[in-house]
């Protein structure tokens, strides 16, 4: 489908540059990727990798003999919740041509509340004692919960470029590549939620 | 002029700024990073002297060095730990700011796209950030000689605790900060750089350049990028718990029970057994990010002076991605010596034992490349038989040190300083300098000069084989490494001679490096004009002009017809067949 709409584009002299872009592509196959699809996917291979140095990490500190497992803050299912319902409107904003707008922008809202409700999390924990340096369990919570802070904060600000080109390219009525990526990487960040949960919780 | 669009280049800038300073075009940033790599290289280069004098003199005073350096070499005689920090900052730079910038950012910039027959990268703008991104970081490694303390000093491997405890030598304080910080920024420019070439290589190939029409320069960069984005991120992750045990009090790798300057340390339960995991996790691979391009270049240098196709095109593809897939489970041989347990060092020996055999394949059709070719030895050929020479020797120690057997009696001695030095300085040295040799016509529209060249090949060769044969018997007679000094050992005595021959072949290893430093620059304002296809080669860089103009490609971009190696074809005119020829044997029409 990607494929399909960047030639057309081309074709019609919108954006000359990605017909040149897929000019290597005698036949391209069905399941050749566009190069931003191909870009995107390439970074979250390495952000995978980033995080399962961590897991591992993770699993090889947890045999130490000062290991005490901490008691993770209420309020981190709550955000969850919030965090799984912004995949769904995602999804919703995706598909739904029409109204994406609207769900856009609530995902952007939940994701909003999720990146505050995870700083509410580290208050609680630490009004139960637990700090950075109080315990191992503790450092990789705040670290790992920290880093996907940050991502979930690049991907805020990746859906508020995204809410901005796809509703300037559905007033042309076109599709927009943004919006698919930026849907990726946020259903991305919801399952890396759900790993980093389990290792938490769980392991 | 109103600046167009070509394909997915920028407008043509007309600037100076825009045109030679923040550019977007993928030839001048290539340049500008073979550019940085060379003055990083003069400062890694200078350090390993210093290195070479005090081993050889200990004790010797270099007071002008004094003023330089008042903490490091009060009095201009050098303390024990400046000279880990010279060690830590000689491997760092090299590894990470003279090898990789030069060969992978350097030539993969400038290349990739000319040779798949692009206008440019995928994305020039992040190329052009990550170009500056290599900048700060290069300025803060050198910056850091100079805070209080000095450089790093936990080596280029940075183990705990000696990294991790900002008290434990003068360098693990500001300088081991500054290390990390410049290795981040490092990292986060080197993924931008992989992605770009990821998408590149896969997405923008020109008509009819399928992946096995690719020139293996291509190929082994391809896997270069894709080594680097999968494994760069374990050390992301180490660097950035090792900021925490350092600043912000956690103990992801810091023991319990340490005691600094008769202090106890506050740390409690870390492991630093588990950063040497996640360091080699980065660092067996990083080894073949860097050898990869090195080899392919080397192929692609072979093939045009021995006016014969490389050997085995098609079987060194796949030994790439055999060895490509083991690369990220041999780290373990790294640690041989780290208390870890024997089955776990048998799973790395067998897996390292695995290694070899792409490993030997590749340096096979090498060699094979070689034979029954109509062999024209000019500098870059001289350096690609190089190349072989020192893949082969080096590869030959490496059997030694990749069983643990051996390995247990060889880790701590200077057989591997020599043996790492022939893979990662030698092999990559000596392609960087075939590829410059090779390429630079095509870079500058300039030829260097050849009898500059052949002189500073056999010098360099001569000096190379000097210094790390040297320390491979070194390391068999048990010297250790890491010492600042040998005076204090009655049975190392006897090796001070053979110390004195290894700092006087690296003296004409370094004199032979200004030469080429010199052939460079004269040859940028002096040397003979070259034409567009100097070496009669095949692959498309060739097909424009020297230098080619922005856009590479002034009309259409080109089609290719036919793989990257028709050397002496039966039935052909000339005995080379460029990509873009008809198989009836007509031009392309332009």
């Amino acid at each position: 489908m990607q494929m399909e709409l960047t030639q057309t584009s081309g074709l019609s002299g919108g954006t000359s540059s990605a017909l040149e872009r897929n000019q290597g592509s005698d036949a391209n196959p069905p399941w050749a990727l566009s190069t931003g699809e191909l870009a995107l996917w390439a970074f979250l291979a390495t952000v995978t990798m980033l995080f399962a140095a961590f897991a591992s990490a993770y699993l090889v500190r947890r045999t130490g003999a000062d290991w005490q497992p901490i008691d993770l803050p209420g309020i981190l299912w709550f955000n969850t919740m919030v965090l799984l319902s912004s995949s769904g409107t995602m999804e919703l904003a995706r598909r739904r041509r029409e109204r994406f707008n609207g769900w856009l922008a609530i995902t952007t809202w939940l994701g909003i509340i999720f990146f505050v409700g995870q700083g509410l999390g580290w208050r609680q924990l630490a009004a139960h004692g637990v700090y950075l340096s109080t315990n191992p369990q503790g450092s990789f919570f705040y670290v790992l919960t920290g880093l996907h802070g940050l991502h979930l904060a690049g991907g805020i600000l990746f859906l508020g470029h995204a809410l901005n080109r796809a509703a300037r390219a559905h007033s042309d009525g076109r599709d927009d590549a943004a919006l698919h990526g930026v849907a990726t990487y946020w259903h991305f960040l919801a399952a890396l939620w759900i790993g980093l949960l389990v290792l938490l919780s769980a392991l | 002029m109103i600046p167009t669009p070509i394909g997915n280049a920028t407008p043509h800038a007309t600037g100076f700024w825009r045109r030679y300073i923040f550019s977007a075009d993928h030839k001048v940033i290539g340049i500008q990073y073979y550019l940085t790599a060379m003055a990083m290289a003069l400062v890694a280069g200078a350090l390993a002297l210093l290195m070479r004098i005090q081993l050889t003199w200990p004790g010797i005073r270099l007071s002008w060095l004094g003023k330089l350096f008042p903490a490091g070499m009060p009095g201009g005689v050098m303390t024990p730990e400046f000279y880990l920090s010279l060690i830590t900052m000689h491997g760092t730079l090299m590894v990470f700011f003279v090898i990789s910038l030069a060969l992978v950012s350097g030539f993969g910039n400038y290349l990739i796209p000319i040779q798949i027959g692009a206008r440019d990268m995928a994305y020039p703008f992040l190329n052009m950030l990550s170009f500056w991104l290599v900048v700060p970081a290069c300025l803060i490694m050198l910056g850091s000689f100079f805070v209080e303390g000095g450089a790093a000093a936990a080596g280029w491997t940075a183990y705990p605790p000696l990294s991790a405890l900002p008290q434990a030598v003068p360098g693990s304080g500001w300088g081991q900060t500054l290390w990390l910080l410049a290795m981040a920024l490092f990292i986060v420019s080197f993924t931008m750089g992989g992605l770009n070439y990821v998408t590149t290589i896969l997405n923008l190939r020109t008509k009819g350049m399928s992946m096995m029409r690719l020139p293996l320069t291509v190929w082994t960069l391809f896997f270069a990028a894709v080594l680097g984005l999968l494994t760069f991120p374990a050390l992301t992750a180490a660097a950035i718990m090792l900021l925490f045990d350092r600043h912000f009090g956690t103990s992801f790798f810091v023991p319990g029970g340490l005691f600094v300057g008769g202090e106890i340390v506050p740390h409690e339960g870390g492991t630093p057994l588990l950063w040497q995991h996640l360091f080699w996790f980065l660092g067996h691979p990083e080894v073949y990010v860097l050898l990869l391009p090195a080899v392919g270049m080397t192929f692609d240098v072979l093939a045009a002076f021995t006016r014969k196709p490389v050997f085995g095109y098609r079987l060194v593809v796949i030994s790439l991605i055999v060895l490509t897939a083991l690369s990220v489970v041999v780290w373990g041989h790294h640690m041989f010596v780290s208390g870890m347990s024997p089955y776990l060092g048998e799973f790395f020996t067998i897996g390292t034992m695995l290694i070899t055999v792409p490993s030997a394949v590749i340096g096979l059709c090498l060699i094979a490349s070689l034979w029954g070719g109509c062999l024209r030895l000019t500098t870059p050929m001289l350096f690609a038989i190089g190349v072989i020479a020192l893949f082969g020797t080096g590869g030959f120690g490496g059997i030694f040190l990749g069983n643990a057997t051996s390995d247990i009696f060889l880790h701590g001695s200077y057989f591997v300083v020599g043996h790492f030095h022939f893979m990662i300085g030698g092999v990559t040295l000596f392609a960087m300098f075939a590829a410059t040799y090779f390429w630079f016509p095509k870079m500058f529209g300039r030829s260097m000069n050849e009898r500059l060249g052949r002189i500073h090949f056999w010098l360099s060769l001569i000096g190379f084989y000097g210094m790390f044969l040297g320390m491979h018997f070194l390391g068999l007679n048990g010297l250790p490494r890491r010492y600042y000094a040998f005076t204090q050992f009655e049975i190392l005595k006897p090796l001070q001679g053979m110390h004195l021959w290894i700092s006087i072949s690296s003296f004409l290893f370094a004199a032979a490096s200004f030469l080429f430093l010199f052939n460079f620059f004269w040859s940028l304002a002096r040397g003979s004009r070259a034409a567009r296809n100097p070496w009669e080669a095949t692959t498309l860089e060739w097909t424009v002009r020297s230098p080619p103009p922005h856009g590479n490609w002034e009309a259409e971009p080109p089609q290719v017809h036919r793989w990257a190696y028709e050397y002496s074809a039966p039935d052909a005119a000339r005995d080379f067949t460029p990509q873009t020829v008809e198989p009836d044997g007509a031009m392309a029409p332009k």
